[in-house]
């Protein structure tokens, strides 16, 4: 039972016919089959149907590569429907990756040179979209007669494969370069418009052809000139506008050539201001005109005059009701304001009522465009505007506009009160699409801001109680009340209305945020270590405090544990000290660099570690030894908390330097060890203070005397319960009289603290003679080994 | 330069797609389906120009049918606009009636054709429709010759 293959059309109807994807898939199996077959045996008349059923398959997103090398048959048969579907189908099948395309270059080849126009359109047109490097240099020849030949129909097209070379192969532009000028004396408009493509392709490739097109301004003037002058012509007119496109075309050739270059853009001025005033913007293809007229004028060196003009346009766009040419002005505009800032400034309004757009691209764009604009004169207006805007922008939008209006408060903020509120006011809205580091840049803000204590901390009250599921606005209130939570008891602040707080009441809100499931761990800590100070802060008993903490000493989060247990060991070991620790935080340092406190207790502060990594140590507080372990070797300030830690909770105080450990390393003394007939041996110490145990000997061994030192060593031995590392001298020479001794370095571990006692061997030549000493050296400084 | 231009009928399937510059067949498919995504989300108020990953949309619905175009930076958006239209009329005078989808489809090779007629390696090439249709008409005569 044969079934007789499909006709395209009838294919077509079938696979739409389908109601299922499976069933979709069946028929084309079912006909791929035969088309593989009938290209195995099939006649070679039907052969371009088969292929065209191929490609449509092809387009709907099955496997077709068996249809290459059929492609490459249709393409070298003589019939043109063949070779039409041959071509296409080697545009769709084939690239540069398989190696099959090769096999191409030679039927190309012959149909350039002597097919027949339609035939050598469609070589030209496939060669442009697929051919590789290799294949361009090798038919350069024949595009390049193709190019002078009287027929438009084929040199524009011959044109556009040129192009195409030159973006395979660079060095192929020198060919194509000379043909331009006479090219350009042309009339026919598809030529023309190809030809400026070219030239704009070869002015990017390469900046001699830049300048070797410069001299063409003119002439690219004069036609246009003449496109914008001439009435209506039939063949061109789109709307009522001569041949927008190629009007498009010249205007950004333009653009290039005139490009941070005077003299061309002189001779451009006159030409886009007669372009900018004459189109007829009331349709489409005038706009598009007109748009490409205020890019040039953006990019070229042209006057002020016709600068503020196309500002002018790009106002006048911006109050039209089409979309597109709001969309369009709106991103023009966004360009210009660097440069312009001052002319863009006057039609502010008109952008900010672009932000009530529904359009999610116009409201990003005038979002952007708004926030450059923001600067000291109108920062108040403008934020009103984007706080207002921030209430009811789309979701993806909320992240940019907040960071955007944190950015532009921060740069212009009249007065620090204008500051707090607008970023409370952010946090309050949007509190969960802010950036981590807003939350420091607050607390530091209002820390600064000594005679805004009061106030904030109101405010940041009010708004907590009201809402506690806002994280980065919890954290600020907590720290906030934390620390000014006396000021908060006395509720006088005269900025907003007078607020009657209880002890209890605060202490209320401060368990609910940590007993919440809303709250965020880092926000529980800044709860719990708030509590804490309020302890100081408040006058009432501290049970109710004693009781959240001791409570959370065994809760399930690793840091919340530790800083609760720390927190207990503080109200019962060294309850005396919690009010010093406790105290007003000092102004942190931008970029988290701390400062040490000023009034610190000495002597007995105990570290009280606030590791980003939990450390699940339980701190022993009589064991100030076992916590300096804890910390790595420097002196004692800790790393720069990370952003999203929270600052240091304001109750911890640096280590200070205790007094078992050794402040600087004090300096041992240095010994001689040896001396004789003006050798000398010089023993230096080191002790680290990081490493007590570590001793490093520097043995120096100078020479004073008339002859030389030749072949010295020194060994060295010590008792068991060392350890002695010997390093390599620097040399065994020791000239005479010289001042270049030599250097060797003993590592000596000694944990036990024993006595040190050192036994050296020398062995030398001096003076002509051989000399051997061993010795032990007993005026050792004690210090070495204490 | 015009990187794509697709024609899709308002379910999301692709009557049309020219690739001007190469891209995977498993990814073509995936961008088909998302630039459709992105133009049929889109009310009639909002405007015709998407950003999509490096590209910029340019989409025109006619009916039921979509002309979306990719272009890359350099691109004149409303030239490129413009020019979709210029191909839709250029279409319609062929098949004298265009709107209805039946006629692209069923001679898919004659659209491709003009398309090829119009763009070249992803450069406009000819906007006149009496020349573009030129050699369409004169094989036309051919065939039934």
């Amino acid at each position: 039972m044969v079934v007789t293959s499909l006709k395209l059309q009838d294919l077509i109807e079938e696979i739409r016919g389908a109601k299922t994807q499976a069933q979709e898939r069946e028929v084309i199996q079912r006909e791929c089959a035969h088309i593989r077959a009938s290209f195995r045996d099939g006649d070679p008349a039907q052969r371009h149907r088969q292929l065209a059923k191929l490609l449509y398959v092809h387009m709907l997103g099955y496997p077709a590569h068996f249809g290459q090398m059929e492609c490459l048959k249709l393409i070298a048969s003589p019939r043109f429907t063949d070779k039409r579907v041959g071509y296409l189908g080697a545009m769709l099948l084939l690239d540069e990756r398989h190696d099959a395309h090769l096999l191409i270059t030679n039927s190309i080849k012959n149909d350039l040179s002597q097919g027949f126009q339609p035939v050598q359109g469609l070589a030209l047109c496939t060669l442009s979209t697929m051919g590789s490097a290799d294949m361009c240099r090798d038919l350069v020849p024949e595009v390049e007669k193709l190019l002078l030949q009287p027929s438009p129909y084929v040199r524009k097209k011959a044109i556009l494969t040129a192009v195409h070379m030159i973006r395979k192969a660079p060095e192929l532009s020198s060919v194509f370069l000379p043909p331009c000028t006479q090219l350009l004396q042309e009339h026919h408009h598809g030529i023309l418009l190809t030809t400026m493509t070219l030239i704009t392709e070869l002015c990017e490739q390469s900046p001699a052809a830049l300048r070797h097109f410069r001299k063409v301004v003119p002439q690219l003037v004069q036609i246009l000139r003449t496109l914008v002058t001439t009435g209506y012509s039939a063949e061109h007119s789109i709307a009522g506008v001569s041949d927008p496109f190629l009007q498009v075309q010249i205007l950004r050739l333009l653009r290039i050539l005139g490009r941070s270059h005077e003299e061309s853009s002189e001779a451009m001025n006159d030409l886009l201001a007669q372009v900018a005033t004459n189109t007829d913007t009331s349709r489409n293809a005038g706009s598009a005109i007109l748009f490409e007229t205020v890019l040039t004028i953006m990019d070229i060196r042209s006057a002020a005059g016709l600068r503020v003009l196309a500002v002018n346009i790009l106002g006048r766009f911006l109050l039209n009701s089409d979309k597109n040419i709001r969309y369009v002005a709106l991103t023009s505009l966004l360009r210009l304001v660097q440069s312009d800032h001052g002319a863009v400034q006057r039609h502010r309004p008109t952008v900010v009522e672009c932000l009530q757009e529904t359009d999610a691209s116009l409201s990003r764009r005038a979002l952007e465009l708004s926030l450059a604009l923001v600067n000291s004169s109108n920062v108040r207006a403008m934020i009103r505007e984007l706080q207002a805007f921030l209430e009811y922008c789309p979701p993806d939008l909320r992240a940019d506009c907040a960071s955007g209006i944190l950015l532009a408060a921060e740069r212009f903020a009249p007065s620090k009160r204008w500051h707090i509120d607008t970023i409370l006011h952010v946090l309050t809205t949007v509190g969960t699409h802010v950036r981590d580091d807003a939350v420091a840049n607050l607390i530091q803000l209002i820390g600064g801001a000594r005679e805004l204590h009061a106030y904030s901390v109101c405010r940041l009250y009010s708004a907590l109680a009201n809402d506690i599921s806002q994280q980065p606005l919890v954290q600020v209130a907590a720290w906030c009340i934390g620390e000014f939570g006396d000021l908060l008891l006395e509720g006088n602040c005269e900025e907003t209305e007078p607020l009657q707080v209880e002890e209890e009441e605060v202490l209320a809100l401060l368990e609910k945020v940590l007993q919440s499931h809303l709250s965020l761990p880092a926000t529980r800590a800044y709860a719990l270590t708030a509590l804490m100070k309020l302890s100081t802060r408040f006058r009432g008993d501290n049970n109710r405090i004693r009781q959240v903490v001791s409570i959370y000493g065994s809760c399930v989060d690793v840091e919340l544990q530790q800083r609760a247990v720390e927190y207990n060991t503080l109200f019962r070991k060294y309850d005396h000290m919690r009010a010093a620790i406790l105290e007003r935080m000092p102004l942190v340092e931008r970029g988290g660099t701390r400062v040490e406190e000023e009034e610190k207790e000495s002597n007995k502060a105990a570290q009280l570690s606030e590791a980003a990594a939990p450390v699940p140590a339980e701190p022993q507080a009589s064991k100030l030894l076992d916590l300096l372990h804890l910390l790595d070797g420097s002196s004692g300030e800790a790393p720069c908390p990370p952003p999203q830690d929270p600052p240091p909770g304001g109750t911890l105080v640096h280590l200070l330097d205790l007094p078992c450990a050794p402040a600087p390393p004090a300096a041992i003394p240095d010994c001689k060890a040896f001396e004789r007939d003006g050798v000398q041996l010089n023993l230096s110490f080191i002790r680290p203070p990081e490493t007590p145990a570590l001793l490093l000997i520097t043995v120096t061994t100078t020479n004073s005397s008339g002859g030389d030192v030749t072949h010295f060593t020194c060994q060295a031995a010590v008792p068991k319960s060392l350890q002695l590392q010997l390093q390599a001298p620097s040399g065994d020479t020791v000239p005479a009289r010289s001042s270049l001794p030599i250097t060797q370095l003993f590592r000596i571990l000694n944990p036990n603290k024993a006595p040190l006692r050192l036994k050296l061997r020398l062995t030398y030549h001096h003076l002509g003679q051989s000399v051997q000493e061993t010795f032990e050296v007993n005026n050792l400084p004690v210090e070495t080994w204490q | 330069m015009i990187k794509f231009f697709l024609m899709v009928n308002k379910q999301g399937q692709t009557r049309l797609s020219k690739y001007y510059e190469h891209v995977e067949i498993n990814k073509r498919t995936l961008l088909e389906t998302e630039v459709i995504k992105s133009c049929l989300s889109r009310s009639n108020e909002q405007c015709s120009f998407i950003e999509y990953k490096d590209f910029k949309l340019i989409y025109r619905q006619y009916a039921a049918l979509f002309i979306v175009v990719g272009v890359n930076d350099t691109e004149n958006e409303m030239a490129i606009y413009e020019f979709i239209h210029n191909f839709v009329e250029v279409l319609d005078e062929y098949f004298s009636r265009v709107v209805s989808l039946f006629n692209i489809m069923f001679n898919l090779d004659k659209v491709h054709i003009i398309l090829d007629e119009m763009v070249l390696n992803g450069c406009i090439v000819e906007t006149n429709r009496t020349r573009i249709l030129a050699p369409l008409l004169i094989l036309d005569k051919m065939s039934e010759s």
